[in-house]
């Protein structure tokens, strides 16, 4: 037992490490017990429980509810997005070309690779922040840059005239719905409503079948999802973490010790916005295409929904959470559930299973105030006291 | 000849010599194999000397003719109209004065179909009868078709239909297309430019179209300027562009800032052959691979040719050989622009009407930006209190109780869809709409007391909590509604005296709903004023939002008056949700729409203030307009940056436009 409690970050690598071993195992690359698209759920739902831990830490610890980390969750995706199209782009364009007598130029290269990319909203010209869409390795650093910068922006702006708690969630909010409503033109550069496609493929492994895609980027996520947690759970157990909680708990009485409360919101933040940036770019690719309707202001609130359910204020909650809910929601909205008919009553799970969320959401706020995992450690007590 | 022929036609009219039947019955007789098989070129003349003629009965036997109504004997050609008497025999009577001819075996007769063009000048032909139909809504109509297809020969009939309308209505509108027309067709010049300037008036769109047109200019390149023809302006290229043209790219960009430069000259020469094309990358390909394929470039060679400077080389080399034409010079270019005049010409061929044309259509324009502008602001305003209605019950319950609602926009969503189930019951829309508005008011009151009982109650001292646990219930409530009432838009009919728009000119209007919203958002305002102000009730609420505790030991019970709060909050949702209906589709996504609109609206007005509110909700209305008209294809744009200015704007006043001060500003 007390080996448990020292140790959790080490137990957690552990149990995620064999969970993958037992996927890969079960996959369609051994035993064919599970289907490549499961996998591809599972590598998601890994990449949502990092989001959640993100969000675990500014919310559940430092007490900023902030609706706006799906967005840096999503433009992770769009980032790594770009890559991905613009290389996969440019093996077609170029194996097209390879039949004609002259080859192309780069110049040619680049036009036809526009169209192919900005055929659908009727463009031709690749937009001045594709330039560095040829380079996966300031992509990545564009990963961690983009989100961080924006967070640090909006975040400096917001807590600099003291915006807090309800108001500070509607600002988020809003600043979700921006994003959002500015990628959902068509002149925006990412290809409006139709978002970047095709993202399941890697360029210059395009030999690869989707069976191995798929077990890299569960490992991948594994890896992420354990990195994220060790760091996450390395800052609440520092003094930072002690000082997150007292902001959360009484703001004003942190800052009258003479912290710089602003810093540290801003610190945690970014940190958490970029953590969530990182989880989106290996989401996206195993979901295949990112398109605007992700940035929807209702995603980060389901990812609020998701950490409130399985607890906040502990990081192993908000991983419960969100793989929990976010895996029964596929399974009721996927149709393989039977309706129930009976007398008049006709059930149809993919239409009500949103009002059982509702309802359950609702209580479960009510019943308890740490979520399904604190209600585990209330059950856990009570036996123990017993 | 035509001329000659209406000039007839209006002597024949003046001298109301009307034809007899009998010159019209032998015109057709001596016409008929036109009428049997017409065509649209040649039945054009036939039908000018059917008018001509002036018969009494000419309309009817149009009519007849348009509805296929005619037929015509096989054995002499004689055209008639036929009764089916049996199954294969006709009765057939004389096409003008109805008596019975003769009865005949279907295959004697055969029917007459004009084609559509014929039918689109037998139709122009009819105008002159309709524009003197006793039907007005016939002339009216009639009016209409002129309009959309404006045509000189209907100038007469006009002239004449307006001398004996009585109908004002109908009259001014035949004045004003008579204008219209003579504006277009009338060759008197004189005449022409005083009826262009007395339309300076006129804001409607159909005269600016005709205006436009007279102005409308050709760019047109000579070497010398043909004599007598009336020219806007002459263009002096700008030069520069030709030496700064990358013959690298792959494209001509041409003008991009409205400016007129040799580049742009040069390109419209090479469009009117006037002058060799310029090499572009496409085209060099092109005649590289031409080469390659014939052998001129060694296979090798053009495998490596990558790059633009690779591929000029061998063009050079080719050039050099002889095997290929020689590309134009930027100095060939200049040479070539440098020998051409650049003019834009008018399709108008007269001076004076050009000019006349300018100055009014200059006038117009600019009455057209002033009221264009008063437009935006009623818009702007209209929009604002579609804002406001949204928005003002959550100022109650996220500004006075500290609450915030996430269900609120589906509280909306109750209201319009009751309005929507009691229009089911009752069909008469004025009732059904004030019959609405309560039930509306009463279902979201008890729902809302509902779920401050069960919820929200309970959560007071965690108020990011209630966010969550009310967007639970505002899934919930969307899907159920989904569920009850299906995923298609159910409509919310308003009133006949609510339909069509408040016209004060051409350019400014507004609907009467829209203004009905707006009605509807002031008596909200009066309204809550009133209650927070005035009545016991308010004063105890006031008193519970600035000290609850104090207030609860000066007698008051701030459980209940939260309670009744928070159902007041609701109910006013409800009423605007019949209001939002009314001008919007109502779905259950009805309330998703307006609800983030809706928290910018109260944060930025400032909580806990009515004032505020209405504050907030016509500085966005108005701005979302504004920022709308300078990019009117792209709404999501304006709302876009509408999100980002309201952020900004948190930054200088982070308590709203109206805060509360003292101890009520307290958090």
């Amino acid at each position: 037992m007390n080996f448990i409690k020292r140790n959790q970050s080490l137990n957690f690598v552990i149990f995620f490490f064999l969970f993958s071993l037992f996927v890969t195992i079960a996959s369609e690359l051994a035993m064919g017990l599970l289907s490549t698209s499961f996998v591809k759920v599972l590598g998601k739902t890994l990449m949502l429980c990092l989001a959640a831990i993100a969000l675990d830490l500014v919310w559940g610890y430092c007490g900023i509810l902030s609706l706006g980390h799906m967005a840096f969750f999503a433009l992770g995706g769009y980032l790594i997005g770009m890559w991905l199209m613009y290389e996969r782009t440019k093996e077609i364009v170029i194996s097209a070309a390879s039949e004609q007598l002259i080859p192309l130029t780069p110049e040619e290269t680049k036009e036809a690779i526009g169209n192919q990319i900005f055929g659908v909203v009727g463009g031709s010209d690749i937009p001045i922040i594709w330039i560095f869409a040829d380079s996966l390795i300031i992509h990545l650093l564009l990963i961690v840059i983009i989100p961080g910068l924006l967070a640090l922006v909006f975040g400096w702006l917001a807590f600099r005239s003291r915006v807090t708690g309800v108001y500070l969630s509607i600002l988020t909010q809003a600043m979700t719905l921006a994003l959002s409503l500015y990628l959902f033109q068509n002149d925006s550069g990412l290809r409006g409503n139709n978002g970047l496609s095709g993202l399941q493929n890697i360029p210059g492994y395009g030999n690869l079948t989707q069976d191995v895609i798929s077990v890299i980027f569960l490992w991948l996520s594994t890896f992420a999802l354990c990195c994220g947690f060790y760091i996450a759970s390395i800052i609440t157990k520092s003094k930072l973490g002690n000082l997150l909680v007292g902001i959360r708990d009484d703001e004003a009485r942190v800052r009258f010790l003479g912290y710089n409360v602003e810093l540290y919101k801003l610190l945690i933040f970014v940190v958490t916005a970029i953590m969530a940036a990182i989880a989106g770019s290996l989401y996206y690719p195993q979901a295949g295409i990112v398109n605007p309707t992700e940035l929807a202001p209702i995603a980060s609130i389901y990812l609020a929904v998701w950490v409130s359910i399985g607890g906040r204020g502990k990081l192993i909650g908000a991983v419960l959470g969100a793989a929990f809910v976010s895996l029964i929601s596929s399974f009721f909205t996927s149709g393989q559930i039977p309706n129930i008919d009976f007398w008049i009553i006709n059930i149809n799970w993919v239409d009500w299973w949103l009002i059982i969320l509702g309802l359950s959401f609702v209580s479960i706020t009510l019943a308890t105030q740490n979520g399904l995992f604190g209600l585990i450690e209330k059950v856990k007590e009570r036996v123990i006291n017993k | 000849m035509k001329r000659f022929f209406i000039f007839v036609g209006v002597m024949l009219f003046a001298s109301a010599s009307v034809a007899s039947d009998k010159d019209l019955r032998e015109f057709i007789w001596t016409n008929k194999a036109s009428f049997h098989k017409s065509s649209s070129k040649t039945i054009s003349p036939v039908i000018d000397s059917l008018l001509e003629l002036n018969s009494g009965g000419t309309e009817k036997f149009l009519l007849r003719w348009l509805s296929k109504e005619l037929w015509f004997r096989k054995s002499d050609g004689l055209v008639v109209t036929a009764k089916k008497l049996e199954k294969k025999s006709y009765k057939i009577f004389d096409v003008i004065d109805e008596q019975l001819i003769d009865v005949v075996d279907k295959k004697k007769i055969k029917q007459i179909k004009p084609n559509s063009g014929v039918r689109a000048i037998i139709s122009s032909a009819l105008v002159q009868f309709q524009l003197l139909n006793a039907d007005p809504s016939i002339r009216s109509k009639t009016l209409d078709s002129i309009a959309r297809k404006p045509e000189e020969r209907f100038r007469l009939p006009l002239r004449k239909a307006i001398e004996i309308e009585k109908n004002l209505k109908i009259k001014n509108r035949m004045i004003r297309l008579e204008k219209l027309l003579t504006v277009r067709f009338e060759k008197n010049i004189s005449q022409r430019v005083e009826v262009i300037r007395s339309l300076k008036n006129d804001l409607g769109i159909d005269v600016r179209g005709v205006l436009n047109q007279i102005i409308r200019t050709a760019l047109k390149a000579e070497k010398v300027i043909p004599d007598n023809i009336n020219i806007s302006q002459i263009l002096e290229p700008e030069t520069g562009a030709i030496d700064q043209y990358d013959f690298l790219e792959t494209n001509h960009s041409s003008t991009i800032d409205g400016s007129f430069t040799d580049l742009d000259a040069y390109l419209m020469l090479v469009k009117e052959e006037k002058a060799p094309e310029i090499l572009t990358q496409k085209k060099l390909k092109d005649i590289l691979t031409q080469q390659a394929e014939i052998g001129n470039i060694q296979r090798e060679e053009a495998h490596s040719l990558d790059s633009y400077q690779k591929r000029n080389r061998v063009l050079n080399r080719l050039i050099k050989n002889g095997k290929v034409e020689p590309v134009v010079s930027r100095e060939d270019m200049k040479n070539i622009v440098s020998q051409y005049v650049f003019y834009e010409e008018y399709a108008e061929s007269s001076r004076e009407v050009t000019n006349a044309a300018t100055e009014t259509l200059n006038e117009i324009n600019g009455r057209v930006s002033v009221f264009s502008f008063v437009d935006l602001i009623l818009e702007g305003l209209s929009l604002a209190s579609i804002y406001f209605l949204a928005a003002i019950g959550l100022a109650i319950t996220f500004g006075v109780m500290r609450v915030i609602n996430m269900a609120h926009g589906e509280f909306i969503m109750m209201g319009a869809y009751s309005g929507y189930v009691v229009q089911l019951f009752v069909t008469n829309y004025t009732l059904s709409i004030l019959i609405a508005i309560p039930v509306a008011f009463l279902v979201t009151f008890f729902a809302g007391i509902v779920m401050e009982r069960l919820v929200i109650k309970k959560l007071y001292k965690r108020p990011l909590e209630t966010l969550l646990a009310t967007f639970g219930i505002s899934i919930a409530l969307q899907q159920l509604a989904k569920i009850i009432f299906g995923t298609q838009a159910r409509p919310l009919t308003s009133p006949e005296w609510l339909d069509g728009a408040l016209i004060f000119n051409e350019i400014i209007s507004i609907s009467w709903i829209r203004v009905a919203i707006f009605v509807l958002s002031i008596a909200f305002t009066i309204i809550l004023i009133y209650v927070l102000n005035r009545t016991r009730f308010g004063l105890e609420t006031r008193a519970v939002t600035q000290n609850p505790s104090m207030a609860a030991s000066m007698g008051v019970n701030p459980d209940q008056i939260n309670m009744f709060t928070f159902g007041l909050g609701s109910g006013i949702a409800g009423i605007a949700g019949v209001g939002i209906g009314l001008y919007a589709k109502v779905t259950s996504e009805l309330g998703n729409d307006y609800i983030v609109q809706s928290f910018m609206t109260v944060v930025v007005g400032g909580v806990g203030s009515i004032w505020g509110t209405l504050a907030g909700a016509t500085l966005i209305g108005l701005l979302q307009k504004v920022i709308e008209w300078f990019n009117p294809s792209n709404t999501l744009a304006a709302q876009t940056y509408m999100i980002i200015f309201i952020i900004i704007f948190i930054q200088f006043r982070p308590r709203g436009i109206v805060a509360l001060r003292g101890r009520a500003a307290g958090d």
